[in-house]
């Protein structure tokens, strides 16, 4: 497979050096399709600097409320840039042990889930990424039904309120714990190791448990790290389960802080405020969570962007 | 499984040839394949447990939708109704004008969200300068990595009474309104945060199919007289259909489930008109109003009408297009 890697970014890499050459040539023959040519090259940079635009826009329109006073955000005078630049809010929020105490939660969540999916995913995986594994394709079959069927919201409430994980961290943690498409991209991994690397460990005397852990995981560095990027970030993002299922406060995820303030349950949880300023606080305060919950995800942004492009590339491989 | 593109030969396998097709025993023999791969048995068996707990009971559950259900009593009910909760639904307008809004929620989801990310990816494919196509890409694939909470937030206070949306209304038009509270606007608000979010991100599977287009075949259009855009009609479309059936397939499968999350997190009683779907309405009637039986019925119909999309949508392509997913 890391050979196969090398292949292929070779490839992109030609493909992408080729292309301007040829474009050339084309341009040199034929002066009339090249003007028309430029004309739809200016109009599509100008397409795509306005999607540029637009998808940056709610962001930059986030963090610029964040530090403008309420009366310009009332105004309705805040876009760009912040007006009336201030960090109140900022301390406001960053004083809030509820919001410290969520954000640590989303934390200990995002930890303990991850952990939970890796060791189910890659057992799972490696199994079923055995061609000869009697009972193979009914695993495989097992796993893939559930992609395009479940059981729905209902009975999974009732199951899981009926198993007493209500206001516990199994709740939040344990049911979407397998991602099926995250476990096939997995498989598609395993399944393209060279086979000759696990006969020789088998040859030299490693159990199956061995030739996993001493040989193919540490030469699954990058899927793994991939893998990981991808559930953390699912499971930083989630709130769903825990707004089922969590009724205490304590234990609620920094998301559920925020959805609460956007439903207008709370303003600024126990942040201080008199009853008039609160709601004219509320969007100052919503944009500030806003963005101290997106920070740590931008942090690991280059490094998602970077392997979940090829994790999106290995899961497209047709077996 | 997911999406299954075409691969150029060598390009990523590296099985050596005539090996895969040699399994190491007969079929056959349970006793003598647990005796030799006993530890792989043993590492499908939590996973397994998983599947069992958390994604094959709850659908044993649905069972309910059929049953007398006493909360904090069995999950699979006390006693038969038959159909009395299906009768209830179908009795019920609440219900069909959710299924009205689920349909056309969808089809404005398919209808804009769909071919968006092909357009995107096609213009990508257009930039000599690799740098700023990666600058784009950073750039647009970044809504897909928010929670939904954080994307609700943002839609909320960018279409609010003092939001961007209404600055620039009130600036060109000369009047606001009030776009989170209005059914009629329901709609359009959440079309067009959807098509923010999932641009991007969508492109991503086209832009991997697009690296795969065989470089001599421009050429060779290029000889035959094809301007660009008669290649890009002829030699780009044609390979990367593929691609574009199997998303819509996917697409198709997923129509009913039209975000709920989303929704769920930006709609209010004022735009209920429009804005309540099949997944929010049973959510409301099963755990705000606590009918577990009626909501269990409601959701079983959105789950088969769901299986049903996608099994026509595969066997449609299949026949018509060559391609599936199975």
């Amino acid at each position: 497979m890391v050979k196969g890697a090398t292949v292929k970014e070779t490839t992109v890499k030609e493909t992408a050096v080729q292309k301007p050459t040829a474009d050339t040539g084309v341009l040199v023959k034929d002066m009339k399709v090249s003007r028309s040519m430029r004309v739809f090259r200016v109009a599509n940079l100008v397409f795509l600097l306005v999607v540029v635009f637009l998808t940056m826009y709610p962001f930059l329109n986030i963090l610029a409320q964040s530090f403008s006073s309420e009366g310009f955000i009332n105004a309705g005078q805040v876009n760009l840039f912040p007006l009336g630049f201030n960090t109140q809010t900022y301390q406001l929020i960053l004083a809030d042990s509820v919001f410290w105490r969520n954000y640590g939660n989303t934390v200990l969540y995002t930890v303990v889930a991850t952990a939970i999916s890796m060791v189910l995913t890659t057992s799972f995986a490696y199994a079923i990424a055995k061609k000869d594994l009697k009972g193979r394709s009914v695993f495989i079959g097992i796993a893939v039904f559930t992609m395009f069927f479940n059981g729905g919201l209902i009975p999974n409430y009732v199951l899981i309120t009926s198993l007493g994980m209500r206001d516990t961290l199994w709740a939040v943690v344990l049911p979407n714990a397998i991602s099926v498409f995250n476990l096939l991209i997995m498989k598609s991994f395993f399944e393209n190791m060279p086979r000759e690397l696990e006969e020789a460990a088998a040859i030299d005397g490693l159990t199956q448990y061995g030739v996993l852990f001493k040989v193919v995981l540490p030469l699954s560095k990058a899927i793994v790290a991939t893998m990981v990027l991808f559930y953390a970030v699912a499971n930083w993002n989630s709130w769903f389960q825990a707004f089922l299922y969590l009724d205490n406060p304590d234990l609620f995820p920094v998301t559920i802080y925020l959805r609460n303030m956007i439903a207008g349950v709370t303003t600024a949880g126990s942040a201080g405020g008199t009853a008039e300023n609160v709601g004219q606080i509320a969007a100052n305060i919503q944009s500030v969570t806003i963005v101290l919950t997106i920070i740590p995800i931008l942090c690991v942004y280059p490094f998602v962007q970077k392997y979940f492009f090829s994790g999106v590339m290995l899961g497209s491989v047709k077996e | 499984m997911a999406t299954q593109l075409e691969v150029p030969p060598g390009a990523v396998t590296t099985q050596p040839p005539g090996r895969k097709d040699k399994p190491r025993n007969k079929p056959g023999g349970w006793k003598l394949a647990i005796k030799r791969d006993w530890r792989l048995y043993t590492l499908v068996l939590l996973p397994l447990a998983y599947f069992a707990i958390f994604r094959y009971l709850p659908m044993a559950g649905n069972v309910i939708a059929f049953r007398q259900f006493q909360p904090g009593g069995s999950i699979f009910g006390e006693k038969w109704v038959g159909l009395k909760y299906v009768t209830l639904f179908i009795n019920d307008p609440s219900f069909w004008q959710a299924f009205q809004n689920t349909i056309i929620l969808g089809v404005l989801t398919l209808l804009f969200c769909f071919p968006m990310p092909i357009i995107f990816a096609l213009m990508l494919n257009e930039l000599r300068s690799q740098k700023f196509k990666k600058f784009v890409q950073t750039v647009a694939y970044l809504p897909h990595f928010m929670s939904v909470v954080i994307i609700a937030g943002m839609i909320l206070q960018n279409f609010s009474m003092t939001g961007t949306v209404n600055q620039i209304a009130s600036t060109v038009f000369g009047s606001t309104v009030n776009f989170t509270q209005d059914a009629a606007w329901f709609r359009p608000m959440y079309i067009s945060s959807e098509v923010w979010q999932t641009m991007g991100w969508g492109a991503i599977l086209y832009l991997a199919a697009l690296t795969r287009v065989d470089e001599s075949l421009y050429e060779a259009a290029r000889i035959d007289g094809a301007n660009r855009w008669q290649q890009t009609w002829h030699v780009t479309l044609p390979a990367i259909r593929p691609t574009i059936i199997t998303l819509l397939i996917l697409n198709i499968g997923t129509f009913m489930a039209v975000g709920f999350e989303k929704i769920l997190l930006i709609y209010n009683p004022l735009n209920y008109q429009t804005s309540d779907v099949i997944s929010t309405y049973l959510y409301r009637v099963g755990l705000e109003s606590s009918n577990f039986s009626y909501a269990a019925a409601i959701g079983m119909f959105e789950s088969v009408i769901g299986l049903t999309l996608i099994l026509s949508a595969n066997a449609i392509s299949k026949r018509l297009a060559g391609t599936s997913l199975w």
